[in-house]
């Protein structure tokens, strides 16, 4: 009888709880889950700069003469590398106070903007990042794995450093056109794969690929014929003042309004994903294509337009990073943009709040890997490690889940491809 | 008789669903045992628990009177336990042989593949078990009745005395059903003892020796065949009384709404599938599309929905000649789809109910303004639908993959039926669905027609098409065959109809069939 009562209330939802109740059990492990990920990604890490360190490796051949100075040194190691990874990436903190404090009794900046310099270029190096991150998550949403987010971010390098140099406009318009530029080149280079792909079913990640060999090989031409600057290296002149994105703090800071086009990127890459019908269509055609053709989606239409907007926001990617920190393209100026923002979206899950805050994360590790080096003499591929680390805590679920016994949700279903030739 | 399997207290929770709930049953040697319910009643929970792949909370099984663990598929196969699952486990491009060894091969000198030995033990199985089966047969050539018997012989050959069939007879023909039965019943009669998972109810009153009934992951009882009706075992299976007659006024044919001359379809592998088919479809009437399937009635589906491109002939929807149109261009000429796969097309599986629900008419008002979504409105309009449907659901904002299969398939038919419809396309509407959600959505289609909407019942069912159509119309090897009047349809007549043989012959047999049905079931 119980059995049968619970049956009927569950068959009649009273309204207005209904649309109340959005929460869903377990949301918490949404953001748990990376969390853990970087967290162990950080301890195996200490793991390899302790086995690595040929002082702790000595100490640990005297293990019997000196057990605790062993043990002590390990953790030094520890400490001092990730201290200056700290310091590095945010800042130490004593000096943010001692600035202050010298800020309000004797009214000197100077020290305060080299205190907050380490953040600021954290958020430097997370610009590119963040947009070359959702470049991909949004191409993850639609179901298509742009791999070609290195190519597309440096044709709009190219693209905006041409119209930053070529053209002499006042700001208001040659800053937009810049921009634009590097936008419009990363979708033209997006839409070649795209187009294949909806036409003839050519596999993106296949096609992306080789469209980033074009890339390099083309840039690599354009350098040093088209788009060269008077001297001996393969650069391109530097871009007109106008064009730059400007800088809101005096130097050494480099911090500037590119960081603003990024977050106002993932507000607008939000709203058209969740907020409106293009939206509806690329998730549906994202995570079930035939639904989305029985349903009326046009799908070939969708694949070519995501790749487009994908590839958009890779070339706006390279175009902050022309107009707001390099003002000229070297050869090999992307250097793993592209590549690192795969694994950007994968640990945003794909979200453009996630895709933020891992960008965020990406940055200050990169940023702080140089102090750690320096300050503590642990070599900066170290936090490569960490990274791939990280990815694969990411990509492997099931090895956190173990880790910290968390039980697996029923619901949870990420859908990143769908495989190939379908 | 002596009992060989026996379960005590087995009890599984989910998080928030108790699966199984103190569950006890045995089964004698040489005993059909049907297991009956709903689906989510906890008959597939329960299986797999005993076939290993889930560990109980509580409980023990007992084997010959021994209890033993089960932890893995690997333990149930070593205890003699077989499984048949609904959806057959097999490699096409291999042949029999190969099938049957996979996982247990055969070897001479440890690397090669003694594929003789192996075909000669098939050859015995088939001939001891009745089990007609070529070994070297390749099981893409094969017909689905006999890619069954090699998933029977697979489980024999493992040497299992105790089978799992997983709703065996959801994909065979009525002949194929029969066939299947007389297996059964030799299996039987050689010792060897069955568990007969299943919602349909008349096979289980024509094979089954003991009928135990689940419920809401409880048993509800155990029960001999002649001790019940059909009734019976459907009240208790669903907890109140089910009607298993469609009422239905005699039909009001008003004008032609789909009209098919000579078409031609090929299917995605570029084999023309559909040959010259014509029919029409009037307001107010179900023409009803039998056949078994892989028939061509996919194909024609597909092409009447746009889903895939005409080779010839002509399609015209109310009027309106519809030419390797768009899928949304048919649509909105008022066509409502229930698909044949419900999870490849009708619904975006992951996606909340709410969006499920507008997955056709999420670009249009009141649902977008502009190409902003209204979220309320589609809130708002999920949630009346799921109330007027009976999509029993939590909530309205948990994706459609938790939801049971009949529920699923209600949200499709509440998403198709809350647009303005003069066409209506079912393909498959109540396949794996369980006897409540079918008496539902058969009222449903019943009302649909009586609005005036032309129905066109596409499914392999017979006793659905039967139930459910005013004219049938058989298709084999993509041609129709014949269009009758389903007040002159017999079973018999169609079943032969279905299985290839000429109209005039299948009237002549028909009758003799008849009897011999009659016997069987």
């Amino acid at each position: 009888m119980s059995a049968k009562e619970t049956k009927t209330s569950k068959a009649k939802p009273r309204k207005e709880k209904d649309l109340q109740d959005k929460k869903r059990p377990g949301a918490w492990q949404v953001i748990a889950m990376p969390l853990l990920a970087v967290l162990t990604g950080l301890l195996v890490g200490a793991i390899v700069i302790v086995v690595t360190d040929a002082r702790v490796i000595a100490a640990y051949r005297n293990f019997f003469q000196d057990p605790l100075g062993a043990i002590g040194l390990t953790f030094q190691t520890i400490l001092v590398a990730y201290g200056a990874l700290f310091s590095g990436a945010l800042g130490s903190p004593e000096r943010i106070f001692l600035a202050f404090e010298r800020l309000f009794t004797t009214g000197e900046t100077d020290g305060l903007v080299r205190a907050f310099w380490p953040l600021s270029e954290s958020l430097v190096a997370a610009t590119p990042y963040m947009l070359a991150g959702l470049a991909v998550a949004i191409g993850f949403k639609a179901g298509l794995f742009n791999i070609g987010a290195e190519g597309q971010f440096l044709m709009g390098a190219l693209g905006s450093a041409w119209i930053g140099y070529t053209f002499h406009l006042p700001w208001y318009l040659h800053l937009p056109l810049a921009l634009l530029g590097g936008a419009v080149a990363g979708a033209l280079w997006a839409a070649v794969p795209g187009y294949l792909k909806a036409t003839t079913g050519a596999h993106e990640v296949v096609n992306t690929i080789m469209m980033n060999w074009i890339s390099f090989r083309l840039s690599d031409w354009l350098l040093n014929g088209p788009m060269k600057a008077t001297g001996y290296r393969p650069i391109t002149p530097v871009v007109d003042s106008t064009a730059t994105l400007p800088r809101f703090f005096p130097d050494p800071i480099r911090l500037n309004l590119g960081f603003i086009v990024a977050l106002a990127a993932a507000a607008l890459v939000y709203w058209l994903l969740f907020k409106t019908t293009f939206g509806f269509e690329v998730r549906a055609v994202g995570t079930n294509p035939d639904a989305s053709k029985y349903a009326g989606i046009n799908v070939p239409r969708n694949i070519v337009l995501v790749m487009m907007l994908s590839g958009a926001l890779a070339g706006l990617g390279g175009a902050t990073q022309v107009l707001g920190v390099d003002h000229w393209v070297g050869q090999g100026f992307s250097a793993g943009y592209g590549f690192d923002s795969i694994a950007i979206a994968l640990l945003g899950k794909s979200h453009p709040v996630g895709v933020i805050l891992s960008a965020l994360l990406w940055g200050a590790l990169r940023n702080g890997a140089t102090r750690m080096q320096s300050m503590a003499g642990i070599p900066i591929d170290i936090i490569s490690i960490i990274q791939g680390l990280v990815i694969v805590f990411i990509a492997a679920p099931v090895i956190i889940r173990w880790l910290y016994r968390i039980r697996t949700l029923e619901t949870e279903k990420v859908v990143l491809t769908r495989g190939w030739g379908k | 008789m002596s009992t060989v399997l026996e379960l005590q207290g087995i009890t599984k929770s989910f998080p928030g669903v108790l699966a199984n709930d103190h569950i006890d049953l045995t089964l004698e040697q040489g005993e059909v045992h049907a297991l009956l319910g709903e689906n989510g009643a906890g008959k597939t929970t329960l299986m797999n628990i005993l076939y290993g792949l889930y560990k109980p909370d509580e409980g023990k099984i007992k084997i010959k009177g021994n209890e033993v663990e089960i932890h893995s598929p690997n333990d149930a196969i070593r205890q003699g336990i077989g499984m048949v699952h609904q959806h057959f486990m097999l490699v096409p491009v291999m042949t029999v042989t190969e099938n049957v060894m996979l996982g247990v091969e055969t070897t001479r000198a440890g690397v090669f593949l003694d594929r003789a030995a192996v075909a000669r033990k098939i050859r015995e199985i088939s001939e001891r078990y009745g089990l007609e089966v070529d070994p070297d047969a390749y099981i893409k050539d094969l017909p689905v009745g006999a890619q069954q018997r090699v998933e029977i012989i697979k489980v024999l050959y493992r040497e299992a005395d105790i089978l799992i069939l997983d709703e065996p007879t959801a994909v065979l023909t009525p002949q194929e059903v029969e066939g299947l039965f007389k297996i059964i019943k030799t299996l039987v009669e050689k010792g060897k003892s069955l568990i007969f998972i299943t919602h349909k109810l008349k096979e289980v009153l024509a094979i089954a020796d003991r009928i135990t009934v689940l419920r809401g992951g409880r048993v509800v009882g155990t029960v001999k065949p002649q001790e019940v009706t059909q009734e019976k075992l459907a009240s208790m299976m669903v907890g109140r009384e089910v009607s298993l007659v469609v009422k239905k006024q005699p039909a009001n044919p008003g004008e032609v709404v789909l009209e098919v001359k000579d078409l031609h379809v090929r299917d995605e592998r570029h084999n023309l599938t559909v040959r010259g088919v014509s029919f029409e479809v009037r307001a107010g009437e179900v023409l009803g599309i039998a056949g078994v399937q892989g028939n061509g009635q996919t194909e024609l589906v597909y092409a009447l929905t746009g889903l895939t491109p005409i080779v010839s002939g002509e399609i015209k929807i109310a009027g309106q000649t519809i030419h390797n149109t768009a899928p949304r261009q048919i649509l909105e000429r008022g066509v409502a789809h229930i698909p044949e796969d419900r999870q490849r097309h009708g619904l975006v599986l992951p996606f909340p109910i709410h969006d499920n629900m507008v997955l056709c008419t999420y670009y249009l008002p009141p649902f977008a303004n502009g190409m902003v979504l209204q979220e309320k409105v589609i809130a708002e309009n999920a949630a009346r639908l799921a109330e007027e449907f009976d999509v029993r659901t939590p909530s309205v904002f948990v994706p459609a993959s938790s939801l049971s299969g009949g529920n699923q398939q209600k949200v499709i038919v509440a998403r198709e039926f809350s647009r303005p419809i003069k066409l209506l396309i079912a393909s498959q509407p109540t396949r794996g669905l369980d006897v409540g959600s079918i008496e539902y959505i058969h009222s449903r289609i019943i009302q649909k027609r009586s609005e005036g909407t032309g129905v066109l019942l596409v499914s392999s069912e017979l006793d659905e098409i039967m139930a459910l159509s005013d004219r049938i119309a058989v298709m084999y090897k993509g041609q129709i065959v014949a269009i009758v009047p389903a007040s002159k349809a017999s079973k018999e007549y169609l079943g032969l109809l279905m299985a290839g043989i000429h109209p005039d012959e299948a009237a002549e047999k028909a009758v003799e069939a008849t009897e011999e049905v009659e016997r069987v079931f």
